[in-house]
């Protein structure tokens, strides 16, 4: 029942209410607990409500470091010593 | 959707299968097994899902927690509800809630009997299912943490503001920190450092955690639920536990703020007080639920119809709680896969997806 996932707001309706869009489907959102809430933004949606924004310069520089692991993994494995796990 | 695919990279999690590794055989030099608990069902979920707990090296546990709110809802609540409902008022929950056992029965079975049911996504649908039906009472199940207390509480503040007066609350809120609190105190729990939940600490923030950390000197991880999320929180444990200093650590800041979220804070504030809650398995964990203001009382639906919650009898034989404790493993359950199943769960820990038991069922065979 806790499930809770990030989707892009794509309609505002009102100051508390708009539409969230996750994989081409769009939901409903209560976005009341949500201070600001602006079009394009990332929201974390936990039955029907928006909890908190997603910052996306935060996620995007967890996904660059998880990047840079994944590349690091690859040359260890095929780099020119040969050596990998 | 980038910001779930990015975080499930195979190559990445493969980088940091290694690091844990190395990291674990400084502690196996130090002959050190360490246990890990994941305190949230969200999770456990997802470590059963990806197959977490097998690529773990073996001085290295993952112990499921008490971080499931449908699993620690009392039998005694249950039983409440249903007799509520048998009393011919229309019942509102979320979908878990419906097979959770309590004393004997579940909610399932007063519905196929006649009782009103109403499964809700979001709990504002309770508030439509109200107005429709004025002559009848609408009780929801206000049940959950820190993430869900939020989106209930805006119900009770959308009712008052309608002036609704056949829609109240059964509330059994539960708070984690005090939860943690009791774990870490408890001498027969052993847990070397939490894994913290993920959008819990959305709504409390991070700073929430700085007095147990402080404390007791527990490493503590606030880690997202995708699988590179997770296996960074358990690098970041063994991190910690290495250099022997314990500290709270945000590794989800791209939700999880230092303040938390403060209108949301500002609400359950508004509307909500402090309260003992009762813990399925645990027991009474003191000031670790909350419950409706008195201003508020006229929707509580336990003062409304005198509804005492005490004295559940659940099946003995289950050991949910000494699974949310961590004591046990599910599979180490007499009756795990056998009396006890998804389709016809024993305990609660069976019943929701987020239960150690369900995960360790759907996942493990
Ligand atoms: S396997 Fe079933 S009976 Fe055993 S602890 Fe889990 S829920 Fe309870």
């Amino acid at each position: 029942m806790c499930l809770a996932v990030p989707m892009k707001i794509v309609e505002l309706k009102n100051d508390s209410a708009g539409v969230c869009e996750l994989d081409g489907t769009r939901y409903d959102v209560d976005l009341s607990l949500i201070e600001t809430p602006s079009l394009q933004e990332y929201v974390i949606v936990h039955a029907g409500f928006a909890i908190e924004k997603l910052d996306e310069a935060e996620a995007s520089a967890r996904l660059e470091l998880f990047e840079g692991m994944a590349q690091a993994y690859r040359e260890d494995e095929t780099g020119p010593a040969g050596e990998g796990e | 959707m980038k910001y779930i695919d990015g975080f499930r990279d195979p190559d990445a999690a493969r980088y940091l299968k290694r690091e844990i590794g190395a990291l674990a055989k400084r502690l196996a030099a130090a002959e050190r097994t360490v246990r890990l608990m994941e305190v949230c069902g969200s999770h456990t979920m997802a470590i059963a899902r990806y197959g977490i707990r097998q690529v773990l090296p073996e001085n290295v546990r993952l112990l499921s927690g008490p971080g499931c709110p449908v699993c620690v809802t009392d039998a005694a609540y249950i039983d409440a509800a249903i007799a509520l409902a048998e009393q011919g008022h229309t019942i509102a929950t979320f979908g878990d809630m419906l097979k959770v056992p309590g004393s004997g029965r579940t909610l399932a079975d007063a519905r196929s009997v006649g009782g009103r049911v109403k499964v809700c996504y979001s709990p504002m649908d309770a508030i439509g299912e109200a107005e429709e039906n004025p002559s009848r009472e609408v009780i929801f199940l206000a049940i959950g943490f820190e993430t869900t207390i939020p989106p209930v509480t805006a119900v009770v503040k959308a009712a008052n503001a309608k002036g609704l007066s056949n829609i109240s609350f059964l509330t059994a809120f539960k708070l984690v920190p005090p939860a943690l609190e009791a774990l870490t105190t408890d001498p027969e729990v052993k847990v070397d450092g939490f894994i913290c939940p993920a959008h819990v600490s959305a709504i409390i923030g991070s700073d929430a955690y700085v007095p147990f950390v402080e404390k007791h000197e527990v490493p503590c991880v606030i880690a997202g639920f995708e699988p590179l999320d997770i296996l960074m929180g358990i690098k970041g444990l063994l991190e910690q536990l290495l250099s022997g200093e314990p500290e709270l650590v945000n590794q989800y800041s791209r939700v999880v703020k230092k303040e938390g979220n403060k209108a949301a804070l500002a609400l359950m504030d508004a509307h909500l007080e402090p309260a003992d809650a009762s813990w399925r398995g645990i027991g009474t964990i003191p000031s670790s639920g909350l419950k409706l203001r008195p201003q508020l009382r006229r929707y509580d639906a336990a003062e409304k119809f005198g509804v005492r919650l005490e004295g559940g009898t659940p099946d003995s034989r289950c050991r949910c709680g000494d699974v949310l404790k961590g004591k046990l493993l599910p599979p180490e359950c007499p009756l795990f896969g056998k009396a006890c199943n998804t389709l016809r769960p024993v305990g609660p820990c069976m019943v929701s997806a987020e239960g150690s038991c369900a995960a360790y069922y759907k996942y493990s065979r």
